[in-house]
């Protein structure tokens, strides 16, 4: 590791960050490196010094107040009557209906839907789906590097083909696949390595037919990532950073 | 009627954040009396918009509505605020004066100028980080920026800061002190 890239990994590193293999990398890379010791040092005394001086302002105690007697004359968006409404409502509620829908569907609809886009409760399956995967001798029913070998192994066990494909050359090798089970269906699951970690690869037929789009979260220290393309719908679940799957999410998608 | 369900909904869940609403306020304007404005203004956009939020993480939904209204606030009121990039010829020069310097006898009073000095991306995710405690998945929530750009953006801060408080001396690839000319 050259000083260059452990730069902003220190602060990673400071941060608690780092996916356990790259903090790893970066003490064996602090065992011999004095001025990112140095560096390190100066960090964590800036941090000490900054949460010791008191610098979070609390809101003013008369905020609250202002706030309740101001939404106590507004209405949510979703309490317009329409019947009874004066036109300038008529024209601010429009306006604000056209707001809503501008920042829902650009803004706070495409990262917080990262919470409700894949169902809490299909989130946790899948979860409990990985975990269960890496106990002994349940990570993979079919266990090949190799894709014609882990493909025709799906046939006939469910009624669609997975779309496997080897990423080897890109740091993500294929090391097999098994069937598991989400929302009370046979669903394929592809298996692939990074560095010393599982990904597990939830895969299934999409149910409609919407653009691509993509999300990605973290729960209980799992990070999932949930895309789709080719007709299929991936989710992508494992304890390498949010980056690592990332990459291999675009490869999925290509 | 969902009124009374979206009104409890919002005292349960959004209230609770109106400190860490009027904490990111105060900092990205750097004006109590500004920040109070914004993020009320921004709370009752929030209550508006209580019924679109479907997620778990409300403190990162409201930091997100309060930032924007700041930063709207400031396209309107403050624009220089936006575009100045760090400069160290801008930004190093209170320091040096001799007010400035009494003031800085205060540990609390020259932190908080030194953070102020910080240009307003970089200030955010600073006290984001450090005063709010999020994680670089909230910051990245927050801001829009990707995970990467988080971690990068953070190092990048923490130098500026780091170069504002200590302007004379800085260190060189061997961990040395170096003079700098000011």
């Amino acid at each position: 590791m050259t000083c260059e890239i452990s730069q902003a990994l220190l602060h990673g590193y400071l941060d608690g960050e780092l996916d356990p293999l790259r903090a790893e990398e970066f003490e064996r890379h602090l065992e011999s490196c004095s001025p990112c010791i140095a560096k390190l040092e100066e960090q964590e005394s800036l941090r000490a010094s900054l949460r010791g001086a008191k610098l979070y302002e609390r809101a003013p105690a008369g905020l609250a107040k202002k706030i309740q007697r101001e939404i106590a004359n507004t209405r949510s968006e979703s309490d317009y009557q329409w019947t009874w409404v004066p036109i300038f409502r008529w024209i601010a509620a429009s306006a604000a209906i056209v707001l809503v829908m501008v920042i829902t569907y650009f803004g706070v609809g495409r990262i917080f839907s990262g919470n409700s886009g894949v169902e809490q409760a299909a989130l946790t399956e899948v979860i409990d789906a990985h975990i269960r995967s890496l106990q002994p001798g349940h990570l993979t029913d079919v266990t090949s590097t190799d894709q014609h070998t882990v493909k025709p192994w799906f046939d006939g066990k469910l009624n669609y083909v997975p779309p496997v494909r080897d990423f080897a050359e890109n740091g993500f090798p294929l090391i097999g696949g098994r069937l598991d089970v989400l929302n009370g269906r046979s669903v394929a699951v592809l298996v692939y390595g990074r560095r010393k970690h599982f990904i597990n690869v939830f895969v299934w037929p999409e149910s409609s037919s919407e653009s691509a789009i993509a999300l990605t979260g973290a729960r209980n220290g799992y990070q999932w990532n949930y895309s789709r393309a080719h007709g299929m719908e991936f989710c992508a679940i494992s304890d390498v950073s949010a980056t690592d799957l990332h990459d291999l999410s675009e490869l999925l998608q290509e | 009627m969902l009124e009374p369900a979206d009104r409890q909904r919002f005292e349960r869940m959004v209230m609770p954040h109106q400190d860490a609403a009027f904490n990111l306020a105060r900092w990205l304007l750097r004006s109590r009396a500004d920040a109070e404005d914004v993020t009320q203004e921004a709370m009752v956009r929030a209550f508006r918009f209580i019924g679109s939020f479907h997620g778990v993480d409300a403190r990162a939904w409201l930091l997100q509505i309060v930032r924007n209204a700041c930063y709207t606030w400031l396209e309107k009121n403050r624009r220089t605020d936006l575009m100045t990039e760090f400069d160290e010829t801008i930004h190093l020069q209170p320091t040096q004066s001799p007010e400035a310097a009494a003031v800085a006898s205060n540990e609390r009073e020259r932190l908080m100028k030194a953070l102020e000095t910080l240009p307003a991306r970089s200030r955010e995710v600073l006290v984001l980080r450090e005063l709010e405690g999020c994680s670089y998945k909230e910051i990245a929530t927050i801001t829009s920026i990707p995970i990467g750009t988080v971690m990068s953006t953070l190092a990048r801060a923490r130098d500026g800061l780091k170069r504002v408080l200590s302007p004379s001396t800085t260190r060189d690839a061997s961990g040395k002190e170096v003079h700098r000319d000011v």
